[in-house]
């Protein structure tokens, strides 16, 4: 890939040295590391309710439907939600910028 | 935790005694090979590049794959395995739902679409990025046939378990010959096919699957007036009315949680530690990675991930609502006297609901569920022998293209050997470990190299080898040492213990749980860490490189050549 054979003109060292890659990077762990946290905390939060608290997990809202079935039907919902508002950030806000960086560095603008 | 079994697995099978028409059944799975296979000749047949045959060229779109990976994840455990889970156990069969679904976000999250934009053929190809080849990859590939591997043998004895059940086959012979088959025409969609025939396998699979699934389930509500909490009642009144006292004293426990893992301190850690290989491994399942590479760009892997979250979420509803259905329909007295046990939840609600056209339909798909796993599994092994350890390990990265896929589909035949006849010997076996092991090592040796090469600049050569080794040891090891292996107590009926050497006279088991993720998953991380920490390895224009090419998508298309 790098033709260019001078040391120091890589052009992808050029471009992650630039502030817009910089930025492109704190973008991207931005928001998918806490979005990562959160996922995680819920999806353990769940599971140690589930083991070590039942008491609180399988008391019945309504009918046999538990407080523990509603946890586990949330984690669907936040699944889902995670995954719709991940794709809607990444097609809107991420991929201009990361189309952006592409090109300049076909045109070797840094 | 007994339980990945029942999950997973069709241990130990009683003599047959079929339900329904096994001619129907096998009249039904003939007809889906014959179409598929058709299909796979007519979209996929003739000579193929490298990168045809690993990765179909990368010439799926975003849906396509999303559909495909449903049919690769939607393994005959996950439909047969979880419905049993939750006829029997009810609310806790659903834990494992959960697991299974939220690891998707990790490959949404961190994993798919930099992976996409880095790597080309294999998983070795991110890891070995800018590290030293031949190393690096050596270790990933050891870790990665490790993996398929044990996914592919638990497979294989599945189908072994699941021809009792549906073709009404119970002699010694007769299940081999189908193992054998199913190994036979799964290899040659393979050769045939490559990984666009078996992508299609894959899709073909995945519509059916959930169809039948989601029929199933909207008959089963219709039932119930549409209303869950009268099915809940109808599967806990069943449950009560069980000849088993035990089970009949615990069908109140339906519709709650800790039916099975609430019994005492280790099985709850236990369940800690099998949700943690749950949702960390799913990200380091190389035949999941090598589905990111058949779309041709990371926009497309992101759109892959977000059509396979989807669809198996809404998959996994649906058999909550199948479980609780066979659990209502058919009873657990029913469902643990049929051969394979919880595994026949499904096909005898089927039989319940529709007679034996239901049943010779979801057999049917059964079958082709275990033959689009094996295909998909194939196609990432034999990718690793010929790509990395071949070509790059073997040949120095010196060989022509041609060898290399004459080299993939000599592989291809032997992995395929490799599934019959271990197929044939662990049939019997309690698979269990098979799979906790697949996700556990995954967890444990991919994944940690996966996210440090991604995300950590810092990381080289000396942390890849020690993350991948140490998970690798780590993992296998400590499932060697638990119960799973040796020294469970006795079934008193039988005298025969539940571990895999059922010899109860024989226990060396020192590791108190059935799963190693909560003590592997931490030494595969820690040991990157320290590894890296303990090397002044630096390669700063391949770390740009990556790290530019991974966020931006630079280079990624066929006519790149590194």
């Amino acid at each position: 890939m790098s033709n260019d054979a001078r040391p120091g003109a890589d052009p992808y060292t050029a471009l992650q040295a630039t502030p817009e890659f910089q930025d492109l990077r704190k973008k991207f762990r931005g928001f998918v590391f806490p979005m990562t946290a959160f996922f995680l905390a819920w999806y353990f939060l769940y599971v140690l309710l589930s083991i070590f608290a039942p008491g609180f997990m399988n008391t019945h809202v309504f009918g046999r439907v538990s407080v523990g079935l509603i946890f586990g039907f949330l984690q669907f919902v936040t699944t889902f939600a995670i995954t719709f508002i991940y794709a809607r950030w990444a097609n809107k806000t991420f991929d201009p910028a990361a189309d952006a960086a592409a090109a300049r560095l076909e045109s070797k603008e840094f | 935790m007994a339980t990945i079994a029942s999950l997973t697995g069709f241990a130990a099978l009683p003599a047959a005694t079929a339900v329904g028409s096994p001619a129907l059944n096998i009249g039904i799975f003939i007809a889906f090979v014959a179409v598929t296979l058709a299909i796979v000749i007519k979209v996929a047949s003739g000579k193929k590049s490298a990168e045809e045959y690993y990765t179909a060229a990368g010439a799926f779109s975003g849906r396509q794959n999303g559909i495909a990976i449903a049919g690769d994840y939607l393994s005959a455990a996950s439909f047969l395995g979880i419905a049993g889970a939750i006829a029997l156990t009810g609310l806790d069969g659903f834990l494992y739902s959960i697991g299974f679904l939220v690891a998707w976000l990790v490959a949404l999250l961190l994993v798919a679409e930099l992976m996409r934009n880095t790597g080309r053929f294999t998983m070795a190809d991110v890891l070995s990025y800018r590290l030293q080849q031949r190393p690096v990859r050596l270790a990933t590939a050891i870790s990665v046939l490790c993996v398929s591997l044990f996914y592919l043998l638990a497979q294989m004895a599945g189908a072994g378990g699941l021809v009792s059940l549906l073709l009404g086959v119970s002699g010694e012979l007769a299940q081999n010959l189908v193992i054998g088959v199913v190994g036979v025409v799964m290899i040659a969609y393979v050769l045939i096919g490559g990984m666009k025939g078996t992508t299609w396998v894959q899709i073909i699979k995945a519509v059916l699957l959930i169809a039948a699934t989601a029929i199933m389930t909207v008959w089963v509500l219709g039932k119930y007036g549409f209303s869950l909490n009268g099915l809940f009642n109808a599967a806990v009144d069943k449950t009560a009315s069980s000849s088993a006292e035990k089970t009949a004293a615990a069908a109140e426990k339906l519709t709650t949680y800790g039916m099975k893992y609430g019994k005492d301190t280790v099985t709850k850690i236990d369940f800690i530690s099998l949700s943690m290989a749950l949702v960390l491994g799913t990200a380091g399942l190389p035949h999941v990675l090598q589905r990111f590479y058949t779309v041709p760009t990371s926009k497309q892997a992101r759109k892959s991930v977000e059509w396979a979250i989807w669809l198996i979420g809404g998959f996994y509803l649906l058999t909550l609502v199948v479980g609780f259905g066979a659990a209502a329909l058919v009873g657990p007295d029913a469902i643990t006297a049929a051969p394979g046990k919880a595994n026949s939840a499904a096909p005898l609600l089927a039989y319940a609901l529709g007679g034996s056209p239901l049943l010779g339909i979801v057999s049917g798909i059964a079958f082709a569920t275990i033959l689009a796993v094996v295909a998909g599994l194939t196609i990432v092994t034999s990718a690793t022998v010929a790509h990395d350890i071949y070509k790059e390990v073997i040949k120095k990265g010196q060989a022509s293209q041609e060898t290399e896929v004459k080299v993939a589909r000599y592989a291809a035949l032997a992995v395929g050997a490799v599934a019959i006849f271990g197929g044939m010997l662990a049939k019997s076996q309690n698979i269990a470990f098979l799979v906790a092991l697949a996700f556990a090592v995954a967890a444990s040796a991919n994944l940690p190299t996966i996210l440090y090469s991604l995300f950590w600049k810092g990381f080289n050569t000396k942390g890849a080898l020690w993350s991948i080794y140490g998970g690798l040891i780590s993992s296998i090891g400590l499932i060697i040492f638990s119960p799973v292996v040796s020294g469970k107590a006795a079934d008193p009926k039988t005298g025969l213990s539940p571990s895999m050497i059922t010899n109860p006279a024989i226990d060396f088991h020192w590791f108190p749980l059935d799963n190693p993720g909560l003590i592997s998953i931490p030494i595969g991380f820690f040991l990157g860490w320290l590894g890296s920490k303990l090397s002044k390895e630096y390669n700063e224009q391949k770390y740009a490189e990556m790290e530019v090419r991974s966020l931006t998508g630079h280079g990624v298309g066929p006519a790149l050549d590194h």
